[in-house]
């Protein structure tokens, strides 16, 4: 039983199968609902297989049709990748239950083959081993994100989708620009021979330049989020869960990949690493202030986004010296702040359905009417304000270590800053969901299996703050972060 | 040891835990199982610490570890000093679960509040049971959380200011704390409680980074302790409901802040490195400037809740000055008067709550008389009173008796001062309560009056502050009985922070 769960390509299932489901939707729309949460199900298995075969064996490798790395396609999977696929898996179905009940049935059959798309493009994006596979993958992604956005087709949305597809296609572009010179310098796509080959040259840098500003873009670091709210505020909830939880991830996960094999060994301490974290300090606090500033919600969550996304980059300058618990810290925090932003979002969607309005002042005895939607998004934000117990206090102790041991006071006082800052915007809206608003308003009937998705997935960034031991060991198969330090 | 003792902890702090999850569950009229539920859970706590307390006096030792992060662990550990403050909570959150239940009787949100309520108690416990810094504070910081809900309870504007000025200075305490426990650990590379501190092996490069961190943690300590300038949200948090307010002063909240300095300066500094830090003095003149400030505002309140208030802000201080002094005789002053205050200030909390919900009174200025309408509660307030006040045989008089001797041990006269000043301002601010309201004719209508037949109010309001006040008079008439406070802190004193 055990070898045969084993010898199973876990890994190729976790593709073809949302890519089919997808296509069987996009033909037979009357399957779409009960197809998608299936397939969605499905895929959580299929990760704790995978995750299975890589503690017994180490990190997977799985060469499509038999042709192995330089000619054919391999499929790759360390820990990190395990931990970008989980956070996947647990997000996409916890959406996934929550949209049966939000979408009409006319929105519902786009939903769910765009969705399922994504989803198939998501994990091979995790899966991939070389940074041409990546771009494909990336492009996917970025084109089913953008037509996920322009669902509901008002007037809104489609200018915030159209915003986001310029940023998108110019992101993948410069992204492909940067793969082709180092095609065209080292002769390989693939980035373990890559590492093997890369010199610090002229076309390094310009390959650096172009593919780390084209995923910095996509990644919505400071100054380049200026696409992120409106295209995060004016989708449909579940579609911003989304969004926020892992399609942004998903380029820092690319950028994390490279700097950590190609990049980072290489122009390490030549100062790249110092002005991303000063993009990500400039971004913890300008996306606060930001979300501080809104007065309705969704805008406010999406600004929380770009706070929250500077946090990851602040562990690139640190990881030099501490590679180990700078890196932990950063994919502890984009895995906390998956689950936990998903919540927020589908929180969102609960209270736009409830009061037709999601105006943060005018929010109308929240806590007595929907406590499970006002549970969710309190215990989110123990996690987005880096509160014990939750996953995002795990991840922000690893990073305030890694800044106090080396002394860099600069990041510190941004890391404590931004937890004040988050403190004071969620809890503007929870002082608001206790309070009776100006004009009662009639509520409308909220769908149990939406209250629950939201506070489900928020109990999981709760939960993440007594995992970490098991988690981070996981995290630690490939062995892919002490390799980052700086080569003497 | 056997494998049980290592479970313990964990359920002293899961028989809160779990009432409380399932309460929130519950629909508002499914009352009895509510109340068994509660009472249930206070009633397996409070087995469990006597055990537990008759276990440590044997030499037992209690300690639940679990894995938080690859180096650091959640330790929950029953040692001498955890038991005394475990106690306390545990005896007081009986006492007030019984108050709450006929005081919230017919008032909306039982459920939520019985259920926050629950979750305040175990985020009380799990600060004493913490066995190092960073348990402390993941317990530091789930008593802010689950307070909130309390202090904004009643839903009203001015609530959700309240609860917003609470956040305001306990999330920056909060804050100062991690931003000092991550130092702390960069440096030392542990947070274990240890009797007499675990940085004294540091070299004299590290000291002006110690006393940095020093204040930083007494800073986040010091928000909930209501020290001043700390203190702000203290006399606003009073819009909540009397049993919250009861909680707050008397065991959750201000003393989660005071038991945390006792554990900074004993446990993570060790008394003797602090004093060499030179940083003991300082806190000191802190705390004896709260002492005399907040009896100073107490004086010009009319409000009752704003004036007892102010003379939590004070009489909190009296434990860390006791802890400041720096000597077995003023440290076992302190140790006592963490219990002693509590018993005595949630005798007076609940007793303003029975006059508010009985007879509406809310001010000093309408207790013309009440004594004769409510003899009983008022018998409790004067009990509380004049513990307050320092005057013997009750509880207070105690606390004051060992920290002016401590004091002068130390060679530290001025505390006697002090001392002396705030005593004289206590009796000056309750003297007039305690006048009026046995002395002057009552006044023709109460303002909101409620009949309860021949009692002067509901039993379940009436045992509760009748019960502490006369724990409070116990604990000074027969201090020197075993297992009273004072032999507890003895205990203490004598086997952890001034081993011979």
């Amino acid at each position: 039983m055990a070898t045969i769960f084993l010898a199973i390509p876990w890994g190729v299932i976790l593709i073809l199968l949302p890519l089919a489901t997808g296509m069987i939707c996009f033909l037979w729309p009357k399957l779409a609902k009960i197809l998608g949460v299936m397939t969605t199900f499905a895929i959580v298995p299929s990760v704790v297989g995978l995750g299975w075969q890589i503690a017994s064996n180490g990190v997977y490798r799985y060469a499509i049709g038999g042709w192995s790395a330089p000619l054919g396609i391999e499929l790759y999977a360390d820990g990190l990748s395990l931990l970008m696929l989980a956070a996947t898996a647990l997000v996409g179905f916890g959406v996934s239950v929550y949209s049966v009940a939000y979408f009409e049935r006319a929105a519902a059959v786009r939903f769910w083959p765009i969705w399922l798309f994504l989803l198939a493009a998501l994990n091979a994006l995790f899966l991939s081993a070389d940074i041409f596979n990546l771009y494909v993958t990336l492009e996917l992604m970025g084109l089913a994100a953008v037509a996920l956005t322009a669902l509901t087709g008002s007037k809104e949305a489609l200018t915030g989708a159209m915003r986001y597809l310029l940023a998108t296609l110019l992101g993948s572009l410069s992204y492909l620009f940067g793969v082709a010179l180092l095609y065209l310098s080292y002769g390989s796509v693939d980035i373990a021979i890559l590492a093997t080959r890369v010199i610090a040259s002229p076309a390094v840098w310009a390959a650096l330049g172009l593919m780390g500003a084209g995923l910095l873009l996509k990644t919505a670091l400071f100054p380049l989020h200026f696409w992120l709210p409106p295209a995060h505020a004016s989708a449909p909830a579940p579609v911003s869960a989304l969004l926020s939880a892992l399609v942004v991830k998903a380029s820092f996960y690319i950028l994390l990949r490279l700097w950590l094999t190609i990049f980072g060994p290489l122009v390490g301490g030549e100062g790249v690493d110092t002005l991303l974290g000063l993009l990500g300090a400039a971004a913890v606090l300008w996306g606060s202030f930001q979300a501080l500033r809104q007065t309705r919600l969704k805008l406010l969550v999406a600004y929380s986004t770009v706070a929250q996304v500077g946090y990851l980059f602040l562990a690139f300058p640190l990881a030099a010296a501490a590679g180990v618990t700078a890196w932990s810290a950063a994919v502890y925090l984009a895995l906390s702040h998956a689950l936990a932003k998903a919540a927020m979002f589908l929180v969102a969607g609960n209270l736009l359905r409830f009061g037709g309005h999601d105006r943060i002042a005018d929010l109308d005895r929240v806590v007595q009417r929907l406590p499970l939607t006002a549970g969710a998004f309190a215990l989110a934000s123990v996690s987005i304000m880096g509160l014990p117990p939750s996953g995002g206090f795990i991840g922000k102790w690893l990073l305030l270590e890694a800044a106090l041991a080396q002394g860099r006071w600069g990041l510190v006082a941004v890391m404590i800053l931004g937890g004040l800052l988050a403190a004071t915007y969620v809890f503007k809206v929870l002082g608001h969901t206790f309070t009776q608003a100006d004009v009662p308003h009639e509520p409308n009937l909220v769908p149990a299996s939406m209250e629950w998705a939201a506070l489900l997935l928020a109990l999981g960034a709760v939960l993440l703050g007594f995992l970490a031991s098991p988690v981070l060991a996981l995290v630690g198969i490939g062995d892919v972060f002490s390799a980052s330090e700086v080569r003497p | 040891m056997n494998s049980w003792d290592a479970w313990i902890p964990l359920l002293v702090v899961a028989s809160s835990l779990l009432p409380g999850l399932v309460i929130f569950t519950l629909s508002e009229d499914k009352m009895r199982l509510r109340t068994v539920l509660n009472l249930l859970g206070a009633l397996v706590k409070l087995i469990l610490v006597g055990w537990m307390i008759w276990g440590v006096y044997h030499g037992h030792h209690y300690e639940t570890r679990l894995a938080l992060l690859p180096d650091l662990e959640l330790v929950l550990r029953a040692g001498p000093l955890a038991l005394l403050f475990v106690s306390l909570s545990t005896v007081l959150w009986l006492v007030t679960t019984v108050y709450t239940i006929g005081y919230l009787e017919g008032s909306p949100h039982r459920s939520r509040f019985f259920g926050f309520f629950s979750l305040c108690v175990t985020a009380t416990v799990g600060v004493a049971l913490a066995g190092n810094l960073i348990t402390f504070l993941l317990f530091y910081e789930l008593l802010t959380l689950t307070t909130y809900p309390l202090i904004v309870h009643r839903g009203t504007e001015e609530a959700r200011r309240a609860g917003q000025t609470y956040l305001a200075y306990t999330i920056f305490g909060g804050a100062m704390l991690l931003l000092g426990t991550v130092w702390l650990y960069t440096l030392t590379g542990t947070l274990e409680f240890t009797p007499k501190g675990f940085v004294s092996g540091l070299t004299e490069v590290h000291h002006p980074a110690l006393v940095i961190i020093f204040a930083l943690l007494i800073a986040g300590f010091g928000v909930k302790a209501a020290l001043v300038p700390l203190h702000g949200w203290l006399p606003q948090a009073m819009v909540a409901p009397a049993p919250v307010s009861a909680l707050l002063h008397a065991v959750a909240v201000v003393k989660a802040g005071a038991f945390g300095i006792v554990r900074v300066v004993y446990d993570v500094f060790g008394v003797e490195s602090a004093a060499g830090l030179g940083v003991t003095g300082p806190l000191a003149a802190v705390a004896a400037v709260t002492i005399i400030y907040g009896s100073l505002r107490a004086l010009f309140q009319d409000d009752l809740k704003r004036r007892l208030a102010f003379s939590t802000v004070s009489q909190v201080s009296y434990i860390v000055l006791g802890v400041a002094i720096v000597g077995p005789v003023a440290t076992i002053g302190a140790l006592v008067h963490i219990v002693h205050q509590g018993l005595m200030k949630i005798t007076l909390f609940f007793c303003a709550g029975n006059l508010a919900e009985t007879l509406g009174i809310h001010k000093v200025s309408e207790m013309n008389g009440v004594g004769r309408r409510m003899p009983w509660s008022m018998a409790a307030f004067t009990v509380g009173a004049f513990g307050m006040i320092g005057a013997p045989p009750i509880a207070g008089f105690i606390s004051k008796w060992y920290l002016g001797l401590g004091a002068l041990e130390a060679g530290q006269a001025w505390v006697i001062f002090v001392l002396a000043a705030s005593s004289l301002l206590n009796a000056a601010y309750f003297l007039p309560i305690l006048h009026r309201a046995w002395f002057r004719e009552p006044p023709d209508a109460w303002p909101d009056e409620h009949d309860f037949g021949r009692k002067e109010t509901a039993w379940m309001l009436l045992l509760p502050p009748v019960a502490t006040a006369l724990l409070a008079l116990a604990a000074g008439l027969v201090a020197s009985a075993p297992f009273s406070p004072l032999d507890w802190a003895n205990l203490i004193t004598a086997r952890e922070f001034y081993r011979p």
